[in-house]
């Protein structure tokens, strides 16, 4: 009868320790990122930038497993459900595209699944829509494009011409931009996501006599773009949010975007240790310069960790405070969450230039506005 | 809207539906001669701009990678021809699409296994860099009248050859009849080979030619296959002269309706909400144009009955 109890009662044990035993083991992250098509350059950044910061932390707390998500959102729906449903993911991250996350988040946020996004902050997801499980480490979509308006009246433009693609991103960096822009827009052209061939925007461009171009074209956009209107003989300034100006595209467009300013949470050159140890860590494990996107991954890879110092996601509600608290260096400085689980921090404008070796790069010149907040968060009610 | 204006978007009309036509010329004569519907003419195209891309960074010459594109896509054209399409003229076209998609899935991934999966890059050639100045305000880039250019020589090439040629007599009564010209010892199966390396050839030349442009990624043809699907269905199956008429309607359409739809929206709805609808009913502008060719004329502008 003894033996009988003791027997149940380490049987007890070892059903209680087995969840333990679970959540001592490595938590599972999921990363749905773009890896083919014109966009594959901005996957590999969120890729190498997040597993930089776990090769640096030397731990093995997190297992991650990478997706393709070829930038279709049915690919990126069904790509998530596996990771909920059969590798059982603790925490989801890597989608770029907003109407890839608006596919995925808010289905994955509902059944318990963490998303940190490490690119992509639809408006959607900001203010009404804003959810406890869902965490933004990049910025909000309105925010780099409302700094590039505030640039605009510094530099004194009148009269703008505006570009992006026809997606809810797109859509928001408009609106970003209008917000706080006090001149007028000449043209608002939404273009097809995905687009490569601009002839028929670059003669509207042309033509309508505007005092600068603003623009929002990510990836191979962005290079498509920059490459013909460097060949159509039209010399209106450009300038816009750092998507289409970045390190995933300066190698390709070449000379021809030397001193294009653009708006940024982060550059290479910024003044902390974090930033210092993160650029020389990824040139030195990738051999090229890194781009804000491998920033935001990074970040998000040392958040999580940050985070598990304190908590398991197991504990939901513990892991959650934990996020909340933002507990790790960003590269980015100053960072913060605000009510909505979007990020208060600087935003800067920046230049590109080429530097002595040959490299084009983007360097700051200014910082535009100080720890801003996010104009949908009033609207979130958490 | 200017005049200038409206003439450098014609010429931007007129360079894509030369460009659809190198493009759809080879699957219309293919589906036109052979009966069969070619999934992997996309595939072709994107084999010419990663040849080019290769040999124009090899040797630092644009014209060689464009003669290297050409030379790939027919290779490669007629050792599919030979492999694997052969088998499949007797077959219905659900076997042929089936065969022909999974030639997608082996050329892509083949590709992507050879040159991995971030995009290639490639620089406008400098005697073709800047652009032409018309006169009167209009100018428009080198290297965008230069596809113009080559484009319409092709089209001539083409008519000639098919009008003038013992090929080209071949290749038209190959059409109207093919048990008929074996029967009078035409070597049928060279005629196949031969039309469809020409074919995949046009395509890999004008994956080159735009893949300066824009960029040469694994999948860049697909979405140009479907357009050609849309113009030689407009056009009329198996005709050349409908392919070219189809491709100039295509190009037009397309440019003219990114360019005219937004502002003709704009006049009677906000600005906000007219430019997004007008944007999306631009990219549906060429299939509601085949949606109406089909409608008016079923077998498309220039398609005889069969």
């Amino acid at each position: 009868m003894k033996l009988k109890t003791l027997a149940l009662a380490a049987s007890a044990t070892l059903m209680a320790a087995g969840p333990a035993f679970a959540a001592g083991h490595a938590i599972k992250v999921g990363m749905i990122t773009t890896l083919s098509g014109s966009a594959a350059g901005l996957g590999a950044e969120i890729r190498d930038g997040f597993q930089l910061a776990l090769d640096q932390a030397g731990s093995d707390a997190i297992e991650l497993i990478v997706k393709d998500d070829a930038r279709k959102p049915d690919v990126a729906v069904s790509v998530a459900d596996e990771m909920i449903q059969s590798d059982k993911v603790d925490i989801m991250t890597g989608i770029i595209w907003s109407n890839l996350l608006l596919a995925v988040a808010p289905n994955a946020v509902r059944q318990g699944t963490f998303y940190l996004s490490p690119n992509a902050g639809p408006s959607a997801l900001a203010g009404k829509g804003c959810h406890e499980n869902y965490f933004n480490v990049s910025w909000q979509n309105d925010m780099l494009p409302e700094a590039s308006g505030e640039y605009a009246n510094t530099a004194g433009y009148k009269n703008v011409f505006l570009m992006a693609p026809n997606y809810p991103a797109g859509k928001d960096m408009v609106a970003g931009f209008q917000r706080t822009f006090k001149g007028e827009s000449a043209a608002v052209v939404f273009t097809k996501l995905g687009q490569k061939d601009y002839a028929a925007e670059i003669a509207q461009i042309r033509a309508s006599g505007a005092d600068a171009v603003y623009y929002f074209l990510p990836g191979g956009m962005g290079i498509a773009f920059g490459k013909q209107f460097a060949q159509s003989g039209v010399d209106t300034p450009r300038f816009g949010p750092v998507f289409s100006f970045d390190q995933t595209i300066l190698p390709a467009v070449g000379d021809s975007a030397i001193g294009i300013h653009n708006t940024t949470q982060w550059s290479n050159g910024l003044n902390n240790a974090a930033n210092k140890k993160f650029v020389e860590g990824y040139q030195a494990a990738y051999g090229r310069l890194p781009s804000f996107y491998a920033s935001q991954a990074y970040d998000t890879a040392n958040l999580i960790l940050g985070a598990l110092k304190t908590a398991k996601p197991a504990d939901k509600d513990a892991f959650r405070e934990a996020l909340r608290a933002a507990n790790f260096d960003s590269v980015r400085g100053d960072f913060s969450f605000g009510n909505n689980h979007h990020p208060i921090h600087d935003i800067y404008v920046q230049k590109v230039v080429k530097r002595d070796d040959g490299t084009l790069t983007n360097e700051v010149v200014a910082k535009v506005v100080d720890d801003m907040v996010d104009s949908h968060a009033a609207n979130c009610k958490m | 809207m200017s005049t200038v204006l409206i003439l450098e978007q014609a010429l931007n009309g007129l360079q894509f539906g030369v460009m659809l036509f190198m493009m759809s010329a080879g699957l219309t004569l293919v589906f036109g001669v052979m009966g069969l519907i070619n999934l992997a003419h996309g595939s072709l195209y994107m084999i010419g701009a990663f040849a080019a891309a290769v040999v124009a960074t090899w040797t630092g010459s644009f014209m060689l990678g464009l003669i290297a594109s050409l030379a790939a896509a027919a290779a490669m054209g007629a050792l599919i021809e030979l492999v694997v399409i052969r088998r499949l003229y007797d077959r219905d076209h659900l076997d042929q699409v089936l065969a022909t998609f999974a030639l997608i899935l082996i050329l892509s991934e083949g590709t992507r296994y050879t040159f991995g999966s971030l995009p290639l890059y490639l620089n406008t050639p400098g005697w073709l860099s800047g652009v032409f100045d018309f006169g009167g305000g209009l100018v428009y880039p080198k290297y965008r009248l230069a596809i113009i250019f080559v484009g319409l020589i092709i089209a001539a090439g083409l008519f000639l050859l098919i009008a003038k040629t013992r090929l080209g007599i071949r290749i038209r009564a190959g059409e109207s009849d093919r048990e008929m010209i074996a029967a009078l010892g035409v070597d049928i199966s060279k005629l196949y080979t031969i039309i469809f390396a020409l074919g995949a050839s046009l395509a890999g030349l004008a994956g080159a030619m735009v893949g300066v442009l824009e960029s040469v990624e694994v999948g860049m043809g697909e979405p140009v296959l479907i357009l050609a699907f849309v113009v030689i269905v407009i056009g009329g199956i198996g005709s050349i002269k409908g392919a070219l008429i189809g491709s100039l309607l295509v190009g037009m359409t397309d440019t003219m309706g990114r360019v005219l739809l937004p502002p003709l929206f704009s006049q009677f709805m906000p600005p906000v909400d007219a430019v997004p609808v007008a944007s999306a009913l631009a990219s549906m502008s060429i299939y509601i144009l085949m949606a109406i060719v089909l409608i008016v004329r079923p077998a498309g502008l220039f398609g005889g009955a069969k």
